[in-house]
């Protein structure tokens, strides 16, 4: 079975956010992070999605980027405060309540790689007939769920002008000279 | 060009500054052909246009933050993303002429593989491509200065 990559990456991600969530030193916490994305990168190409590999990827290295450039002048401490038999009290018992629903829920899922929705091989069938694009995904994304990639324009474009907003008030104070 | 201008003082060491001065044309070049074959291959707007954020970004890390915003300036990131979002929103009214909104109205003849022959799926990505380039751009650039201002203040402070 062809699914034993799939298992070891998946082990490879969880390790990786558990280090990222355990570790004292925050560079290295963002570093895992970076780790545990690298793995789900390496996951989309094993499930044979090279356009989701190299988004992944090239959106976890700028993340990584951001996240170091914005946490490696300020090194925050931990909030090791005490209650850990509280905390960890809280912890198992709600992983105890999610596995158990989990495991109701999950039984009727079908299996892997098994769509349940019937359009989608509609898509597959009629893509190129109906748009042209060898490529799938941008058959898809781009011309029969339209709107959804509106939809994410929309918020990309939102994103953007209310970073530029945020920009424009330090720049005019920092025109102004000095924290009035 | 003042890019290869590897003894100034601001940014990285000369390691870092000669191998951007190398690779950082390859990156741009590599992102604009990702967002050109979007349709006929694996990557599209979105990959593309990070790739583009992220060649600008490599030489503001390498050489600072005044090198990057002369290559690229802020107010031509603004044209970028507002012509993405506009380029984006005309192409998918452009179905009105037909009777519904997204439909691929420029889509007459197949020619697979090739530049510009599969509709107006190639117009999206490049309008995807801009608006993504000059959004995560201006991201980066201004989480830098808001740091650069707090820590000012910060110091102005004490």
């Amino acid at each position: 079975m062809d699914m034993i990559e799939i298992h070891l990456l998946l082990v490879f991600m969880i390790i990786a956010a558990v280090v990222a969530v355990r570790v004292k030193d925050l560079l290295s916490s963002v570093v895992a992070v970076g780790a545990a994305g690298l793995g789900l990168s390496m996951a989309f190409l094993v499930l044979k999605a090279p356009d989701l590999a190299i988004t992944q990827l090239v959106v976890e290295i700028l993340c990584l980027i951001i996240l170091i450039r914005a946490t490696i002048k300020k090194d925050l401490p931990f909030s090791t405060s005490g209650r850990w038999v509280f905390n960890t009290m809280a912890t198992l018992s709600f992983l105890a309540i999610f596995l158990g629903f989990a495991y109701f829920s999950l039984k009727n899922l079908p299996r892997f790689g098994d769509a349940i929705m019937r359009v989608s091989g509609t898509y597959l069938e009629q893509g190129y007939s109906k748009t042209g694009a060898p490529n799938i995904v941008s058959a898809i994304i781009l011309d029969f769920r339209g709107y959804d990639t509106l939809g994410e324009v929309t918020v990309l474009f939102t994103a953007a002008i209310g970073v530029l907003a945020v920009m424009r008030r330090i720049g005019r104070r920092k025109a102004q000279g000095g924290d009035k | 060009m003042e890019i290869n201008n590897i003894k100034n003082e601001i940014g990285m060491t000369l390691i870092v500054k000669t191998v951007t001065r190398l690779t950082v044309g390859l990156i741009l070049l590599y992102g604009i052909y990702l967002i050109f074959n979007g349709h006929s291959s694996p990557g599209g707007g979105f990959a593309g246009g990070v790739i583009i954020a992220l060649s600008f970004i490599h030489i503001m890390l390498a050489f600072g933050k005044d090198m990057a915003l002369k290559k690229l300036t802020v107010p031509f990131a603004r044209v970028m993303i507002s012509a993405g979002a506009l380029i984006f929103l005309s192409v998918a009214m452009l179905g009105f002429t037909k009777g519904a909104f997204f439909l691929n109205t420029l889509f007459r003849y197949k020619m697979p593989f090739n530049l510009f022959s599969e509709g107006s799926i190639p117009l999206y990505e490049v309008a995807i491509g801009l608006m993504v380039g000059g959004a995560l751009f201006l991201m980066f650039v201004t989480l830098v200065l808001m740091q650069k201002v707090d820590r000012d203040l910060e110091k102005r402070r004490k």
